[in-house]
């Protein structure tokens, strides 16, 4: 630690060089913190996902309906302690196709499946009651401005009314919110009640979009499946089970090779700063050879002066790489505000920092390492003699 | 006159002398080659799905959906409605009257990609005879077509591409029922590229529906009253409740967040790119010019004035950017061109896949990216070197 105003003094022995340099680092490692932060809101899903939690869908497509009889079978199977469903209802707000999700639900029975949703008590009981009631996702409210208490009218693209029309009207009686940044992104849907939507609609009356199911232990959540799925074989509507984390990363693979798209621009983006810092540490080593020689007469040995110029390369990529990740994080609130809902929430998680320290340790490497041990080579009569 | 000779004169030397300080100038060179060689893969990707959009579906068609419906997955079109709009006058017809109309149905159906095991919504449609003619960019590329009323089916081109078991004479299996793959097509580089075709009719059965979910047709009028006229005899059919759009409307709505977030996605990383590269490439153009201060100021006490000295040392950074700019550009048209992905399409809530495209177009852009940068990089170092002192500069150096 002592040796930290001798690094500094190096470190800033030329500003200008040494703040582009730092910009330069500082960018690079904000696009890290960014393109790491959308490739986990992709996978998001994946981590907020309960090991306890079944998804059951339509065996050969997910957008086949099951009908809603089904729960009490589920309900049966061994090693199962609840059971709720979901429809998905196709909203259109606004004119805006899918503006959002809506889910046609049993209040009790969703709310209790995802007790990672927080809801005032008063609120979930007035979900309970109103028939035309809706809760929404607190972000999603604020976004549309939503207030409790007032109507909101949400077409559907697939579900017409009994008199043939698309338009529906709902009471918003509550908002509902999480903690974990990682589950927020879970809550930007509407829930509708689905008594009175099932009764309400002309066609498919009776079914159901999907089915989530509780179980005792995780650790059974594989042959529990094959048991559902195993109840409506050579029925006309077999059913496909997984655990929820299967399913979300399942989904999140759909997306594509999202992952391995950033992690290849992430490589060049760093292979490129790597040559260019690498290059720039380099040449300021070259102009220092005298200095470092006088350390060494002065009786700094072989090893502590490598680890001077190692230590140097290391302040410079902390420094930078810190800078660049709290500008990613103080970036994030705008971002998110700018999407609000139609993309899961960005965040900076702490594996992308523990992530960003290693890359900055590596690259600090690579970048110190050859300079360091031509300095450790160096012989004091060559080096103050200036052959270099 | 003096002046350009200059000009050119110490541009030589310094030219010449650029293989002496190779370590420096390659730096730049790579730097601005990681940077261009980022921005021009980035912006393909955008471009190549911009593309596919773009070739999709042609003004002088329409789709018509179920009022109220934007996407094909939740419309629906009853059978007799569809009997309805096919006998419609607004329509095209062939050498033997026949309507040019094709009623099609959409599922999903699950594939693994190629090497994996996890489901994929790709689309399968079922269409009617006539599709082929309507839709007359879509050709065989191998085998055959489907036969009517047999479970057969053709697949797209980037289908067949990115997911696993769809060669032809391979047999794939969706909803308890076998299908033969008897073909391969092409259709223009369009989102049909995607999906998997097969006879309407025994779609319909096999994946028990009732009705359809669209109807593409031809106009025989493919003017704006054609449209319009079209548009009244549905308003005026009691029996029809349907939404017509053009085809290339109807498809570019169906992408917009996809292609909005592949948009911002791409520009921003390009934007953060260059300037993080352009502190970089001041840098070495500092250190560059930094460590041949004496050289400067020697050529400026043997009586070379400042500008050309500045005009000198620009030519040469932006020499360097431009071969830099030519390398990138080079290394993502090798990696990138052609390149095919897959990926969700939110609003359909199925695969679409598409090439990148590393156009003339980008490529000129990347050159103007690395320009932009080596003149940034290479002005202030510049006229620092030209400014400074002659007597200082030789005494300091």
């Amino acid at each position: 630690m002592k040796f930290l105003p001798l690094l500094w003094a190096q470190l800033f022995r030329r500003k200008t060089r040494t703040v582009l340099t730092l910009l330069s680092v500082l960018v690079a490692f904000l696009l890290f913190g960014l393109l790491q932060a959308v490739q986990i809101a992709f996978e998001s899903g994946a981590d907020a996902a309960d090991a306890k939690r079944l998804l059951t869908t339509a065996r050969y497509s997910i957008i086949e309906p099951l009908p809603m009889a089904y729960r009490r079978r589920i309900e049966q199977v061994p090693g199962v302690v609840a059971v709720a469903h979901a429809d998905w209802f196709g909203a259109k707000y606004q004119n805006e196709s899918n503006a959002f999700p809506v889910f046609a639900v049993d209040p009790a029975r969703y709310l209790d499946m995802y007790p990672e949703f927080t809801i005032a008590p008063a609120q979930r009981e007035a979900f309970v009651k109103t028939r035309t009631g809706a809760v929404a996702g607190r972000r999603l409210a604020d976004r549309y401005g939503w207030r409790v208490g007032q109507k909101l009218p949400i077409a559907s693209e697939i579900h017409t009314r009994t008199d043939g029309s698309l338009n529906w009207e709902f009471d918003l009686v509550g908002t509902f919110d999480a903690e974990d940044p990682a589950v927020r992104g879970n809550t930007d849907v509407v829930l509708i009640n689905v008594a009175y939507f099932d009764e309400a609609r002309q066609f498919g009356r009776g079914t159901t979009g999907w089915y989530i199911v509780r179980i005792a232990d995780a650790e059974q959540a594989r042959g529990i499946s094959a048991d559902i799925d195993r109840l409506f074989t050579n029925s006309p509507d077999e059913t496909k089970s997984q655990p929820e984390k299967e399913f979300a990363i399942g989904f999140a693979k759909q997306i594509g090779d999202i992952g391995a798209l950033v992690t290849r621009i992430l490589m060049a983006v760093f292979f490129t700063i790597l040559i260019l810092t690498g290059n720039t540490m380099a040449q300021s080593i070259r102009e220092r050879v005298p200095e470092l020689a006088i350390l060494k007469t002065l009786g700094f040995s072989d090893v502590a002066v490598t680890l001077l110029v190692l230590g140097e390369a290391l302040l410079l990529l902390v420094l930078g790489g810190a800078a660049g990740m709290a500008a990613a994080v103080s970036l994030m609130p705008m971002l998110n505000g700018a999407t609000g809902g139609r993309f899961p929430p960005l965040f900076v998680a702490a594996e992308t920092w523990l992530l960003a320290a290693a890359v900055a340790l590596g690259l600090a490497l690579l970048i110190g390492l050859p300079p360091a041990l031509r300095v450790r080579r160096l012989r004091i009569v060559d080096a103050l003699a200036g052959h270099r | 006159m003096a002046w350009l000779n200059q000009v050119v004169q110490i541009t030589l030397v310094n030219l010449q002398n650029v293989p002496r300080r190779l370590g420096t100038s390659l730096v730049v060179v790579i730097g601005i080659a990681g940077v261009v060689g980022v921005l021009v893969s980035v912006l393909a990707m955008a471009e190549g799905f911009r593309h596919t959009l773009a070739s999709t579906g042609r003004p002088s068609r329409v789709m018509m959906l179920r009022a109220g419906s934007d996407a094909e997955l939740s419309s629906g079109v009853a059978r007799d409605q569809a009997v309805v709009l096919a006998s419609l006058p607004a329509f095209a017809r062939d050498a033997t009257g026949r309507p040019l109309v094709s009623a099609e149905i959409v599922v999903m159906v699950d594939l693994p990609r190629k090497g994996q095991s996890d489901p994929n919504n790709v689309p399968f449609r079922g269409v009617q005879p006539a599709a082929f003619d309507i839709r007359d960019e879509v050709t065989l590329l191998e085998g055959r077509r489907f036969a009517p009323g047999v479970r057969e089916v053709i697949v797209g081109r980037k289908a067949a591409a990115q997911f696993a078991g769809l060669a032809v004479g391979s047999r794939i299996a969706f909803r308890d029922s076998d299908w033969t793959v008897v073909g391969t097509f092409a259709s223009g580089g369009d989102v049909h590229e995607s999906e998997i075709w097969a006879d309407a009719e025994v779609a319909i059965s096999a994946f028990r529906r009732t009705g359809f979910q669209s109807v593409t047709a031809t106009l025989a009028d493919p003017s704006e009253s054609g449209l319009t006229a079209l548009k009244e005899a549905i308003a005026r059919d009691r029996r029809l409740s349907i939404t017509t759009l053009r085809e290339p409307q109807y498809y570019a709505r169906q992408a917009s967040v996809l292609s909005g977030l592949i948009d911002v996605l791409g520009y921003s990383v390009a934007v953060f790119m260059a300037i993080g590269a352009t502190f970089g490439a001041l840098n070495c153009m500092y250190s560059a010019i930094a460590s041949r201060q004496v050289e400067i100021a020697t050529l400026r006490a043997i009586g070379f004035g400042g500008t050309p000295v500045v005009v000198s040392v620009l030519i040469e950074a932006l020499a360097l950017a431009l071969l830099g700019g030519a390398v990138g550009g080079a290394l993502a048209y090798v990696y990138c061109d052609g390149a095919s992905l897959s990926t969700l399409n939110f609003n359909t809530f199925s695969q679409v896949a598409f090439d990148f495209r590393v156009t003339p177009g980008l490529l000129a852009q990347g050159l103007v990216w690395a320009l932009v940068i080596g003149l940034a990089g290479g002005l202030l170092p510049a006229i620092r070197a030209a400014r400074l002192p002659v007597t200082e500069a030789l005494r300091t150096g």
